[in-house]
């Protein structure tokens, strides 16, 4: 493809992602278990620009719900999801495998172990500890993973196989802990399966700053992963340092995962589903993958948990049932429709 | 139950997590809804002892696990259920319980040890040489592997109506050789349930009502489970019945924006201790949002004891009085 021809490309890639993620937001803050007036909340939400004064004859209440409940959600919903999706394409292209997410490298088995500790050994006392705990866990999870595979030698597969071996051990650890305490096996299932439902505004600026640096560090490697992708030697003669190079966008990663995990619980599938669905759309190059991945995945996750809190509502399904039930046919149609997988 | 491989593909992890969550809920609630829950009345082989246990046995009761029969009066008892326990006792069964699980707190003084009813061990439990075990499930083939021993086992599933416990407490009162003491205690508690809807009156279909399992995700129960039976004593409304799916068994996952629009009048919690999730009535009205919920506005919201909610013994009484006197209060009268 001529020059110019990518570079349409990615700017038609820029504008659909755009879009997507405003109708995502859109959609998010319409729709709800609430049934408020649709035209009463998008003048509520208008409102809210500055220089603008309408009045939204929403009830009090109904305002809470909307700015208290619904909204903090979404937003929470667009961070996480560009958080997994971000780390996916990250961790892909570090590890030149299409397969590979935050779940494979310890972080969520991490993260896993630490919720769990903080359940059950300091439940009682702190609640608000199980977030640290999980983003404290999920970091450890990836460090302990990266020193293992490091110290096996060279290759990115002995990384990744470390990062199983790694997982497998904290789940192991985290599995016995909760056999011991079988009182809070449902605090900490529920946990597990990743939830939206107690969102708030705190939670969103919580992770903000760490997300900001997470995003910040992996983006600017975007031109350096695509260098990565021919190979280490290749990437040498260039004067760049491969291991320099993995070691920040693993951490910015593993930062951005843990990040998502502390205030959502674990929530599958986005980081592989989402950096695919990106490269059948603008490319395989990271320069691009990176950031549509964060700007779809953000799409991604705010509809996806839309549909958890209103296709049964006023019940809601775990979110990580929504991500699997739409991502896993939207993923094999993206396979089946590209001839070949490169990362 | 263990966590699922990472290998396992996503769907599967998030579906048998999902089963697993809802397994668990079911468990903590205490209040599945079996169709099984025990008979109202024991085998009709053995009349109703009304003199010295020694000469009612051998016994055989109806349990939820097919027909038990206990050959002597038991004297070393493992309880793998905390209900059970509390059932033990209020019979006048506790002198002859050797052990209870992990989860047994009442009542206090009970012989605590760390046998586990979720993931029960065989070996650990013929330790204490038991002639009766009773259980709330027939976990890991305790039923096949105690039987094996010939150590009658009594299954007492979660009761899904207020005369399925009574029937439980009568049961194991016939099998400890106390059916006296049981018919007692189960009258008792009958007259004091009644006295208690009386005094607060059955009719409050005025007054709406959301019953919180755990928050994060936010589990309630609907009227139709065992908890929610209770409530409808009072005639309660119940605002997550809408919500009701078949699949959810009467405990489905609520929106918390729903929550705050159903605008209920009162909040009863049965997540407030700080070992179940903490969630105290300080802790629900300080949620972003929730300031506006009617039962916040006019402190209607109800810290039950986690334990009497989630059980379906004895204390059952001590439950439906906390219950009707927050629908006083709620009601004015």
């Amino acid at each position: 493809m001529s020059r110019s021809g990518t570079r349409v490309r990615a700017a038609r890639a820029y504008v659909i992602a755009a879009v997507f993620l405003a109708v995502a937001v859109l959609v998010g803050a319409m729709a709800g278990a609430a049934d408020l007036n649709p035209s009463a909340t998008a003048t509520a939400l208008l409102n809210r620009l500055p220089l603008v004064h309408l009045s939204s004859g929403l009830s009090p209440l109904d305002q809470a719900v909307l700015f208290q409940i619904r909204l903090p959600r979404v937003v929470l919903g667009a961070l996480v999801g560009g958080a997994l999706s971000l780390a996916g394409a990250g961790y892909q292209g570090v590890f030149r495998n299409p397969l590979v997410d935050s779940s494979l490298l310890g972080s969520s088995a991490g993260a896993g172990l630490g919720a769990t500790l903080a359940i059950v050994y300091l439940g009682p006392s702190a609640p608000a500890a199980v977030p640290v705990a999980a983003f404290v866990g999920s970091l450890v999870g990836v460090a302990v993973a990266y020193l293992a595979g490091a110290a096996g030698g060279p290759g990115t597969s002995t990384l990744l196989l470390a990062g199983l071996a790694v997982s497998m051990f904290l789940t192991a650890v985290q599995t016995y802990v909760l056999q011991r305490s079988t009182q809070d096996i449902q605090q900490v299932y529920s946990w597990l399966l990743g939830s939206l439902s107690a969102a708030t505004w705190h939670q969103t600026t919580q992770i903000l700053p760490y997300l900001a640096v997470a995003v910040t560090a992996v983006l600017l490697h975007g031109r350096h992963l695509d260098v990565l992708s021919v190979g280490d030697e290749e990437a040498r003669s260039l004067g760049l340092h491969p291991h320099r190079i993995r070691l920040v966008v693993v951490a910015g990663c593993a930062l951005a995962a843990a990040s998502a995990v502390a205030v959502s619980g674990l929530i599958g599938f986005v980081g592989i589903v989402v950096p695919h669905a990106v490269r059948r759309l603008a490319g395989t190059s990271y320069r691009r993958v990176l950031p549509l991945s964060l700007l779809f995945g953000a799409g991604f996750l705010v509809l996806a948990d839309t549909v958890a809190r209103t296709v049964a509502a006023p019940a809601e399904l775990p979110i990580g049932v929504v991500t699997a039930l739409i991502g896993s046919p939207a993923f094999v149609w993206i396979l089946r429709s590209t001839r070949s997988v490169r990362t | 139950m263990a966590h699922p491989p990472v290998r396992l593909r996503p769907i599967v992890r998030a579906v048998s997590a999902a089963t697993a969550v809802l397994a668990a809920v079911t468990v903590v609630a205490g209040c599945s809804s079996s169709p099984s829950a025990s008979g109202p009345s024991s085998s009709s082989s053995v009349a109703a002892s009304t003199t010295a246990a020694a000469a009612s046995f051998p016994v055989t009761v109806n349990a939820s696990n097919g027909k038990v029969t206990v050959k002597s009066a038991p004297q070393h008892i493992v309880s793998l259920s905390p209900t059970a326990t509390e059932d033990l006792y209020a019979v006048g069964a506790g002198k002859q319980v050797v052990a209870v699980d992990q989860t047994s707190n009442y009542p206090s003084g009970v012989p605590v040890t760390s046998l586990s009813g979720l993931t029960p061990n065989l070996e650990a439990i013929v330790k204490y040489q038991p002639d009766l075990v009773v259980a709330s499930q027939d976990s890991g083939g305790l039923v096949a592997g105690l039987t094996k021993l010939g150590v009658p086992v009594l299954i007492e599933p979660a009761a899904a109506t207020l005369d399925a416990a009574y029937a439980q407490i009568e049961q194991i009162g016939r099998a400890t050789g106390h059916a006296d003491q049981a018919a007692q205690t189960v009258s008792g508690m009958k007259t004091k349930i009644a006295a208690a809807v009386k005094q607060a009156g059955n009719s409050h279909a005025d007054l709406s009502y959301y019953w919180e399992i755990s928050a994060n995700p936010y589990y309630s129960a609907t009227s139709a489970t065992f908890v929610g039976q209770i409530a409808s004593l009072f005639g309660l409304k119940n605002i997550a019945d809408k919500a009701d799916k078949a699949a959810d068994g009467g405990y489905p996952q609520l929106s918390q924006e729903y929550i705050v629009a159903a605008q209920p009048q009162l909040v009863f919690l049965s997540d407030n201790e700080a070992s179940d999730g903490g969630q105290s009535p300080a802790v629900v009205a300080a949620r972003p949002g929730w300031s506006g919920i009617l039962a916040v506005k006019t402190r209607q919201i109800v810290g039950l004891n986690d334990d009497e909610a989630s059980r379906w013994g004895p204390r059952l009484p001590e439950l439906v009085a906390q219950i009707a006197q927050a629908v006083e209060k709620a009601s004015g009268k």
